[in-house]
């Protein structure tokens, strides 16, 4: 892009757009109710009443304001610059997905709907929809490829402890994106009384936005916290990007602060020349799940599968907003292995007493090759945006620990 | 006249048959359908995540992509048919994502050299036309758009502007091959669509037999079929065109003797 925005904060534009990204590529069947929901979005971000109430749960539900912590051991073991967590990993439910879920079923309530819908992954915000329809008394019915019911078990027993139906989805390669495909063509045949929470800052315009708002609760804590507690802001910000969630909610506050660097995190798998869920490393522009953005894909626009040793990054695209934060290049993006990431696990592990999830363990791995790079002044500050324990099982298999 | 507006101008409801492209031998496939009478062929082109489809429709777009179909081979399919059936109108319908891999002007311009009609694309609403519709447009091909019974009065207007061919009623507000409408609910909803356009309503989703066909052939232009037939594929294979033809023909001969039971 030639010009320089005024402000990257006041993406994207009235039609949903994100410069060439995002808009609202969905079935004419959708249109009439995601312009209902842009509607009650506006209404309810206009209303103090429903920032109280989020801001209310946020503290006493979710445990917000998380820590922001200096990582004093694994800055030593690094040897360069100081490495800071934004601890979202210590929010109910263990991760940052609750955020947005608690704000897409406050939204969902406003709006008269009675049932909620959502897709998962690794089944983090399959837990989190769960949780928040358990607490607010709503049917939860959660879309999860077959693959991942099989390997995260943990979490689609908590999905159903919490009274939620978990659907396995069977067609395609039977993971995240076949889940979402699923959860559309069920909203499609329930657009009446459903709500659709989607998990990550992807999909048909408003979801980009309003996921994002949700989770800028993070970067807009970290920014606070940084500021009382060291005077000024980190120099470089690092979170790991599935369909990039947790990186938009601690970027997004920061956006217009032209001195902090930003750094997203992708999984590249088995490595960028085999298989990967590298979108904005490997992929190209295309249109699916409703949004313009990276995909990785074909020449003929087939969607690829995607592989990453965390359930959670395994996707083909990427959310709208940060396909174009890289082409204006704003925040850069690189790409960390499967094996980088078990080492980042372990290190974690030990440097600091934290057990991260998968997910988070990309961005470390990346924050430790950058820190050693970086002056002893420097600061960079991460989200640690979910816990392990969903992962030791597939920790310990590619350790080749047997359990 | 285009090919698509001479479809609807039998004085009689038209039959509109899809089929999805590379699912066993398409040629033979459309040529059954053709010989069973269908007035419009929907060519349907795989997509690896066709998000409004049920598993029919899913299936067949994984046996084809299985079989290595390419977006070439799509229009090479077309391009065949065109050159055996001259005045039979095709439509290409499919998702976003294959039509503009290349750019919309590469795809506008492949359709046309491949004799296409027409194009229906299920996730690129009018809020989004610029993605393909001004490249069809330049091209001459028809955009058909899809209404459904959640377009309420307010939105109509932004649907039919910028449509052309034809305005595909999707019936339910679900996934094809699935349900079945109310004829009641699907002829109001008809009747206001005629009232915001001299378009043809074709109406589609749920319909799998010549009895539906023909309860909605007497409210509607004509009625699209594409599950049932998308299952003859799966269940026959290689033998599926004369069982294709045998349905194409109940269905066409109920469809197009619909309207001298009202006219």
């Amino acid at each position: 892009m030639e010009s320089t925005p005024n402000s990257y904060r006041n993406q994207p534009d009235e039609r949903g757009h994100f410069g060439d990204y995002g808009g609202r590529y969905v079935a004419e069947t959708l249109m009439p109710l995601i312009f209902e929901l842009e509607t009650a979005y506006r209404a309810a971000k206009a209303d103090p009443a429903f920032q109280a109430q989020f801001d209310d749960l946020m503290e006493h539900y979710v445990g917000r304001p998380s820590p922001l912590y200096f990582a004093e051991r694994l800055t030593e073991a690094l040897g360069g610059a100081q490495v800071w967590f934004k601890r979202d990993e210590l929010n109910h439910t263990g991760a940052h997905k609750i955020n947005n879920c608690i704000g897409q079923i406050l939204l969902a309530i406003r709006m008269g709907k009675t049932k909620i819908i959502a897709e998962t992954g690794a089944g983090q915000h399959g837990v989190a929809t769960a949780t928040v329809c358990a607490r607010f008394g709503l049917p939860c019915t959660i879309f999860m490829g077959a693959t991942d019911v099989s390997r995260q078990q943990p979490n689609v027993f908590r999905m159903k402890l919490l009274g939620a139906e978990v659907i396995p989805v069977t067609s395609g390669a039977a993971t995240l994106k076949d889940a979402m495909n699923e959860a559309l063509r069920h909203w499609v045949a329930h657009v009446e009384d459903t709500f659709y929470i989607i998990g990550t800052a992807a999909g048909p315009h408003p979801y980009p936005e309003l996921v994002r708002d949700f989770q800028s609760v993070i970067g807009k804590e970290a920014r606070e916290q940084m500021l009382a507690r060291t005077g000024r802001l980190p120099d470089l910000l690092v979170a790991a990007i599935g369909g990039g969630s947790n990186a938009i909610g601690l970027f997004h506050p920061f956006l217009d602060d032209a001195d902090v660097r930003m750094l997203g995190v992708e999984a590249a798998g088995h490595g960028l020349d085999k298989q990967h869920a590298a979108s904005l490393a490997g992929g190209f522009p295309g249109v699916l799940h409703g949004n313009k953005t990276y995909l990785l894909q074909d020449e003929d626009g087939q969607i690829a599968e995607a592989h990453s040793i965390s359930a959670g990054l395994d996707y083909p695209g990427i959310g709208p907003e940060h396909a174009w934060l890289k082409d204006t290049g704003r925040v850069e993006y690189t790409a960390v292995t499967d094996d980088e990431a078990l080492d980042a696990f372990q290190l974690l592990c030990r440097t600091e007493g934290i057990i991260p999830a998968l997910e988070p363990s990309h961005a470390i791995a990346a924050v430790a090759k950058r820190a050693k790079e970086m002056d002893r002044d420097a600061v960079i500050l991460t989200n640690l945006c979910g816990r392990g324990d969903k992962d030791i099982f597939t920790v310990a298999e590619a350790l080749g620990v047997e359990m | 006249m285009s090919r698509l507006t001479a479809a609807f101008a039998k004085g009689r409801p038209a039959f509109v048959a899809f089929i999805t492209a590379g699912d066993g031998d398409t040629a033979a496939n459309l040529d059954a359908l053709v010989a069973g009478g269908a007035d419009v062929i929907e060519l349907g082109m795989p997509f690896t995540d066709p998000m409004a489809d049920g598993p029919a429709i899913q299936n067949a777009n994984l046996r084809s992509l299985g079989a290595g179909t390419t977006t070439a081979d799509v229009l090479a399919i077309a391009t065949a048919f065109r050159a055996r059936h001259p005045e039979v109108p095709l439509v290409l319908m499919g998702y976003a994502n294959p039509m503009v891999r290349r750019g919309p002007d590469w795809f506008a311009q492949a359709a046309k050299a491949a004799g296409v009609d027409g194009v229906i694309c299920v996730d690129i609403p009018p809020e989004e036309d610029d993605a393909l519709g001004p490249a069809l447009r330049t091209e001459g091909i028809d955009l058909i758009r899809l209404a459904t019974p959640t377009t309420d009065a307010a939105r109509l207007p932004a649907v039919l502007e910028g449509s052309s061919g034809f305005v595909y009623y999707v019936s339910v507000a679900g996934i094809t091959g699935l349900q079945q409408a109310a004829t009641g609910s699907i002829a109001s909803a008809v009747a206001r669509l005629k009232a915001a356009t001299d378009l043809p309503i074709a109406v589609g989703f749920g319909v799998r037999t010549a009895e539906q066909a023909a309860a909605i052939a007497q409210v509607a232009d004509g009625v699209v079929v594409g599950s049932a037939l998308v299952d003859l594929c799966e269940q026959h294979g290689a033998n599926a065109p004369e069982h294709i033809q045998a349905l194409a023909a109940s269905i066409s001969e109920a469809v197009h003797a619909a309207t001298r039971e009202t006219a």
